[in-house]
């Protein structure tokens, strides 16, 4: 099997990280509009930051913060051999990613329901402050729940190979990288909640 | 195979205990932003996000335990994070 099949584990984090340092870039780039136009626009963000359920924001951070320790515990549990309970922890772990976007479905739904989404009568009309706020954070909070959504479906595959026992002590990789891709959209949210709930 | 033997395995106990310590600087998060410390909330925040970012990274992504290499280019890409966030945010706030 060694023979047959070659396999560079660090070469394969480190194109991870490679590829985890470009979504950082990524998200960055959406941070320095939001410290821009918050300088420029304090009191509409200001405004709109008080719009947001902080409660909902809080819970979501537990649930995600949670997430990534089941994560991280299912990769310690395939490096000790224990394979039923990575898979157990792995279906956890794409619990808290559902119940995520559950909480997230029901806050986007707030807030069209209070005329609030890109183009409203609402954003158009009012201060240009508050469409820029709001559109800052329907891009940012989206682009992070299609993340979510990708870790959430690529840690769901990885449940099945180490279930099927395709990945395990010798070859967890897939696991491993698939783990990091979780553990960056938790880094993200860490962000997001204080920027946009908190300090408004 | 001998790949396993040289991995760093982080126990059960030692992730809990990270994410318990990720769980009260939540709170901590929270409260602080409670306070009336005007600009200083920001600060405060963004302090806190970067610490418990920084201890996701070393546990959770087990970056403590990899190699001087990646640890170099992580350096380096929230270098350049830091630069082009930094830069052109001074840039808009004096000019």
């Amino acid at each position: 099997m060694s023979e047959s099949q070659h396999r560079d584990k660090a070469g394969a984090t480190l194109g991870m990280w490679l590829f985890l340092f470009t979504e950082l870039i990524l998200f960055g780039g959406l941070f320095l509009l939001y410290a821009v136009y918050l300088a420029r626009y304090p009191h509409e963000f200001a405004a709109g930051g008080r719009e947001l359920n902080v409660v909902l924001g809080a819970a979501n951070t537990v649930v995600l913060l949670t997430s990534s320790l089941l994560a991280a515990m299912a990769v310690t549990a395939v490096q000790r051999g224990e394979q039923h309970t990575s898979v157990k922890l792995l279906l956890e772990t794409i619990g808290c990613a559902l119940i995520f976007l559950a909480v997230k479905y029901v806050e986007w739904s707030a807030k069209f329901g209070h005329d609030i989404y890109p183009g409203s009568q609402r954003l158009l009309n009012g201060p240009q402050g508050e469409s820029v706020f709001f559109s800052l954070y329907f891009v940012t909070t989206g682009l992070h729940g299609l993340h979510v959504l990708i870790g959430g479906t690529l840690l769901g595959f990885v449940a099945v190979w180490v279930q099927q026992g395709k990945i395990d002590r010798s070859n967890y990789s897939w696991l491993e990288n698939g783990a990091l891709y979780w553990h960056l959209v938790d880094l993200i949210w860490i962000f997001i909640f204080p920027l946009y709930y908190l300090i408004l | 195979m001998n790949e396993t033997s040289n991995h760093h395995i982080i126990s059960y106990a030692k992730l809990t205990a990270v994410w318990l310590t990720l769980l009260a600087l939540t709170g901590l998060t929270i409260w602080v932003s409670r306070l009336d410390l005007g600009v200083n909330r920001v600060w405060g925040a963004l302090a806190i996000a970067s610490l418990k970012s920084g201890l996701v990274i070393a546990f959770f992504m087990h970056m403590k335990y990899e190699s001087k290499l990646l640890r170099w280019l992580l350096f380096v890409a929230l270098l350049t994070l830091a630069i082009f966030i930094g830069f052109t945010f001074f840039d808009v706030l004096y000019r």
